[in-house]
């Protein structure tokens, strides 16, 4: 691809857009990051000792709760098995054999 | 590029399945397609775990001009979610790859995976039933056998045809990370499946082994700096096959050489030049598809804009390269943002190898001729789609004035995405799944 000397590439003008919205993107190119984000993929935590010992303190106390929309379960709120998705398999056949 | 790209093949709409509502449940969403070895069955698999096999009817003889249509074969849920307690891992139903196997009997066997397990499927027919029994009645009941004054032989009657599936093998455990790749050896006997550190050796009769042939997982986590992202074994010799990786690498190991195959054979890359190189270099030379060519004598990776040929003879360099969608290098920064750029496209070969295809955004998906050179943009739309009346060819408006009937990069549908294709084959037949719908064209015949 001839690229004219006096014209910076496209490339280059996407990468000054973003570190201009994201200063502290890391500092390897693409990176390893990323690379161990998609290896997590997945993960999701649920601290059983927390959950018991709250439930143990707090019986008739109202506990705090997960905001409805919120997809990760860890720290500093009390995970309740209702706030864990339901992970269960799709009974509905497939459309396109509909 | 001009019209007519793709050998002059004229493309006409033939069917399209799945719900007509734009409102896409996760489950319906795609996630491979596949035609088995003669074609004549055609199996996707979705976010759902479930497997739908489609049959194409027998030609009719007096409808000379289409070719049959693929109707609902089989359908089974192949993979449920599953959760790793030990690891606290959601493990996700999805299926990420279907492949046949070539058929040896009457019954049809493929290999379906989601992250971590695989599995052998037999899908055989029932056109028969004994009836007759001598201790059992019609439904099934047992009869007080000293009611039984005579005997009878049973005999086989017709039964209205019922296709079942049933899963004849299950390889779990053997994977850590996800597993991106299944690929059937030209031996018939053994397969690999690869993850994003490892690819193993599975024999398809033994569950409870698996030979691990590629280990690339650094012993400090902390220097990873690049992962498997596709494999295949080659399609004639038994002891080869490839991998891709995110850095834009392919790998080519014989397994002769030793039995951990970490050391290439041949390493294919393309030298980049160091002055053009930007944030996003790397993640848009990630190859997301491998595939060998029928003859196998070259292979095609795809990259987040691009369709390499190599041939397998020459590593320092592709022989062949099309731009899919170049003017998409102008909208990095947001692709970034919106996750799109590591969407994973995936690629196919028709049956004589001369033509090659791949998906793009806008429900768009481009062929390129091989030996023409030219090259045709079309859409799987569920609008002016006439059976028999040949499909329109899309031009995207990268820059300045628009022309009619073009589409500004600005005005394109980034949610409508063609991740996955597949070539009938021996016709020209292709099967293109949008987010949830399956079209299938046909070219057309006079």
């Amino acid at each position: 691809q001839e690229m004219d000397d006096k014209v910076i590439s496209p490339e280059k003008v996407e990468e000054a857009k973003l570190k201009a919205r994201y200063p502290h993107l890391g500092q390897k190119p693409g990176g390893s990051d990323f690379l161990r984000k998609r290896l997590q993929k997945g993960q999701k935590y649920f601290d059983s000792g927390d959950y018991n010992m709250a439930k143990a303190k707090m019986k008739n106390k109202q506990l705090p709760t997960a905001a409805p929309d919120k997809t990760e379960v860890t720290g500093d709120h009390i995970p309740t098995p209702q706030d864990l998705p339901q992970r269960k398999p799709s009974l509905v056949a497939s459309k396109l054999a509909g | 590029s001009g019209a007519g790209g793709g050998n002059d093949i004229q493309w006409c709409f033939s069917q399209v399945k799945g719900a007509v509502d734009d409102d896409v449940a996760e489950a319906d969403i795609i996630s491979t397609v596949e035609f088995n070895h003669s074609g004549e069955l055609l199996a996707t698999g979705d976010k759902g775990g479930r497997v739908v096999i489609f049959q194409q009817e027998q030609e009719n003889k007096t409808q000379s001009h289409s070719r049959g249509e693929y109707n609902v074969y089989s359908t089974f849920q192949s993979h449920e979610p599953e959760f790793d307690y030990l690891k606290s891992l959601e493990i996700e139903e999805k299926i990420n790859k279907i492949r046949w196997l070539p058929q040896k009997n009457a019954a049809q066997f493929l290999l379906s995976t989601n992250d971590k397990t695989i599995k052998l499927w037999k899908i055989s027919e029932r056109d028969k039933r004994p009836e007759g029994y001598n201790l059992k009645e019609e439904d099934g009941r047992y009869r007080d056998p000293t009611t039984v004054t005579t005997l009878r032989v049973p005999v086989f009657r017709p039964m209205d045809l019922m296709v079942e599936a049933s899963p004849r093998r299950i390889f779990a455990n053997a994977h850590t990370y996800h597993i991106n790749s299944i690929s059937i050896n030209s031996d018939y006997e053994t397969y690999l499946s690869a993850d994003d550190l490892r690819i193993n050796l599975w024999h398809l009769e033994i569950t409870d082994r698996s030979f691990n042939i590629v280990d690339i997982k650094p012993a400090n986590m902390e220097e990873l700096t690049e992962v498997i992202t596709a494999a295949e074994f080659h399609p004639n010799s038994c002891n080869t096959f490839v991998y891709s990786s995110s850095k834009g690498t392919i790998r080519l190991c014989d397994m002769r050489a030793s039995a951990l195959c970490d050391r290439h054979s041949k390493l294919f890359e393309e030298p980049e030049d160091p002055s053009n190189r930007s944030f996003f270099s790397e993640i848009i030379s990630s190859i997301s598809d491998v595939k060998f060519s029928h003859s196998g004598r070259y292979m095609m990776t795809r990259d987040y804009l691009s369709v390499k040929i190599w041939d397998l003879n020459m590593e320092n360099r592709p022989v062949e390269t099309y731009q899919v969608h170049e003017y998409l290098r102008s909208k990095l920064c947001s692709l970034y943002e919106n996750d799109c750029i590591f969407d994973k496209f995936e690629c196919c070969w028709n049956g004589s190898d001369s033509i090659v295809m791949t998906g793009s955004y806008n429900n768009f998906f481009r062929m390129f001729d091989r030996n023409t050179k030219r090259d045709i943009t079309l859409e799987a739309s569920r609008e002016n789609n006439k059976p028999r009346t040949v499909l329109k060819p899309r031009k995207v408006c990268a820059s300045g004035k628009r022309k009619k009937d073009e589409i500004s990069v600005d005005s394109l549908d980034f949610n409508k995405k063609i991740l996955h294709t597949a070539w009938h084959p021996k016709e020209n037949i292709i099967a293109v799944a949008t987010t949830n719908n399956l079209y299938i064209f046909q070219d057309k015949m006079n």
